[in-house]
């Protein structure tokens, strides 16, 4: 669904941000994009929906080029949910936020009532259809700019640093909606640098390191991997760290969460008592 | 020694039907280092915000029970009393940070107290020192990366001396080794000088192997207050969803399923330590 050929770009400050970056992601598939602080993953997922285009090589939405179409006509296949919840929220009540981008797209206002109903629906903020999105606490903001990318119902969705100042009632809600979401069919993309986050959802991994990927896998083989997470800036997930002191005791070094775990260390156990 | 002490310490907004804080009760020892956490919208900030005098001297509203930081009673004493005795640091440090360069954006806060220039660059250096950023003196801190603006944030902070330092959520906007790294350094000022460190914080995995002390709040109130191991056993913690450590997890998981397990750990490295010893049995 989006294909990255061999793009560089470079910011007017002089910042080279990508060095030459090629990628594929599949209709339906759940991406998790890592890497440390200026690395580029910002950088390239807002190539996804044309807010930057390339200097060179180019990004194909659907097999057609970023560069040939209006940023408006990308954003209704790859919808974009900022790190900052602040910077795309703005109508005086959060149904008015939903509506926006509908009546944007002309979709007719009987369509709009439905979509609006049903996304407040989804993300769980009907009580707050008639309040200002700026009396929310940050957590709700940040549901209603998702809110208000998923009622125009894109392909793709890519979610900067969705998990940040989420608690942890609130990112386990954000886990499961995004796996179900994903489940239905949904591209997902998701810049985080929150490891365990990741480790929970286990979704293909491109890290990436000074504008170009090092690395792209299962969540499983990468965060485990600690030359490549040192490269990154990332620390293993917890569960990895304990099997990574453990391998001369016979475990493996690559488990990333908690109900592997048990299961291999209960079947350890068990083993030994025979 | 108690450096910050509360008794039945009740806050609302101007405005607030109803309160942000209630019944809290608390003593926090002189070099402790506190992990302050709960669900958002718990009253962590708000309970920080006592702790500096912004409330009720910037926000208003009222106060009742007791109140007493650093030796002081905080309704008696202005903010910039209290901001020489209690220092924050915020989540994101492009708040915080504005000067040409880190030099001047350390010195910033003295300046406003008045310091002598010799005492100022005596402590500029020192803070700079300690957060391990000297050699980033000149640059500006808008080009410098998100760790190394966090610890020009501290810094700035450290420098007016503060017995007592707030972070909120202080490595939010950091990669996985850029908060480990900030942690450490918050965790050497607890150590060599004694600053006691009250971090509001969600992530519990990374920060936990160096509290002291935690408490968990829970609409306005303190629902849970001990030692680290104590707290993440306790089955409040568990129902109340908290971010508890995934090494703490896997421990429990075990204990459900029939391995019989001595000690908690509160890290991966205590849980390495403690299941080797399993694993060899």
């Amino acid at each position: 669904m989006i294909e990255v050929k061999d793009i560089h770009f470079t910011y007017p400050t002089g910042v080279e941000a990508l060095k030459g970056v090629s990628l594929t992601i599949g209709d339906g598939e759940f991406v998790a994009i890592m890497g440390q602080n200026g690395a580029g993953k910002t950088t390239l997922v807002k190539h996804f929906n044309g807010l930057l285009k390339p200097a060179k090589g180019e990004v194909l939405v659907d097999d057609v080029s970023t560069r040939d179409v209006s940023v408006a006509k990308l954003a209704r296949k790859v919808g974009f949910v900022f790190q900052n919840p602040d910077h795309q929220l703005f109508s005086e009540t959060v149904e008015e936020e939903i509506a926006f981008a509908l009546r944007n797209f002309g979709f007719e206002e009987t369509t709009i009532e439905k979509r609006v109903t049903w996304a407040l629906n989804l993300l769980g903020l009907t009580e707050y259809r008639k309040t200002s999105p700026f009396m929310l606490s940050g957590g709700e903001r940040k549901r209603v700019a998702l809110a208000s990318v998923l009622a125009w119902d894109p392909k793709a969705v890519i979610l900067d640093e969705p998990t940040i100042g989420q608690d942890h009632g609130q990112k386990e809600n954000l886990r499961q909606f995004i796996v179900q979401l994903n489940g239905q069919g949904k591209t997902v993309v998701v810049v985080t640098h929150d490891v365990e986050f990741v480790a929970e959802c286990n979704p293909r991994v491109v890290l990436m390191n000074e504008g170009k990927i090092v690395a792209d896998g299962e969540a499983k083989k990468i965060l485990t991997d600690t030359t490549l997470t040192l490269t990154a800036s990332i620390v293993p997930p917890q569960v990895t760290q304990i099997f990574l002191g453990l391998t001369d005791l016979g475990l493996p070094s690559d488990v990333i969460d908690v109900s592997e775990a048990k299961k291999i260390l209960l079947d350890h156990f068990e083993e030994a008592k025979h | 020694m108690a450096v910050i002490e509360t008794k039945d310490l009740a806050y609302t907004y101007p405005g607030g039907t109803k309160p942000s804080l209630r019944d809290v009760s608390l003593t926090i020892e002189k070099g402790e280092f506190v992990i302050l956490t709960g669900p958002s919208g718990c009253g962590k900030t708000t309970l920080c915000r006592c702790f500096n005098g912004l409330i009720p001297h910037f926000y208003g509203g009222v106060l009742q029970g007791e109140l007493s930081v650093a030796g002081l009673k905080v309704s008696d004493h202005p903010i910039y009393e209290m901001a020489k005795r209690v220092g924050l640091v915020f989540q994101n440090p492009e708040n915080q940070l504005f000067a040409l360069s880190v030099e001047k954006d350390v010195a910033f806060g003295l300046e406003n107290l008045g310091t002598p220039r010799d005492e100022m660059k005596k402590r500029v250096e020192w803070a700079l020192q300690m957060t391990g950023i000297e050699e980033l003196r000149e640059r500006a801190p808008h080009e410098l990366s998100g760790g190394q603006q966090q610890r020009v944030a501290i810094a700035s902070v450290l420098a007016m001396q503060p017995e007592i330092m707030i972070f909120d959520e202080p490595t939010s906007f950091l990669d996985p080794l850029g908060a480990q790294k900030i942690f450490e350094v918050i965790n050497e000022l607890k150590n060599k000088l004694g600053v006691t460190v009250i971090l509001v914080e969600h992530r519990l995995d990374l920060a936990s192997k160096y509290a002291d002390h935690v408490i968990i709040m829970d609409e306005g109130k303190i629902v849970l207050d001990g030692e680290p191991r104590e707290i993440f056993n306790s089955e409040t913690a568990w129902l109340l969803g908290v971010g508890i450590p995934k090494a703490v997890r896997l421990w429990h998981t075990l204990q459900e399923n029939g391995v019989v397990l001595e000690g908690a750990p509160v890290s991966s490295e205590e849980a390495t330590r403690f299941l080797r010893e399993v694993l060899k049995r």
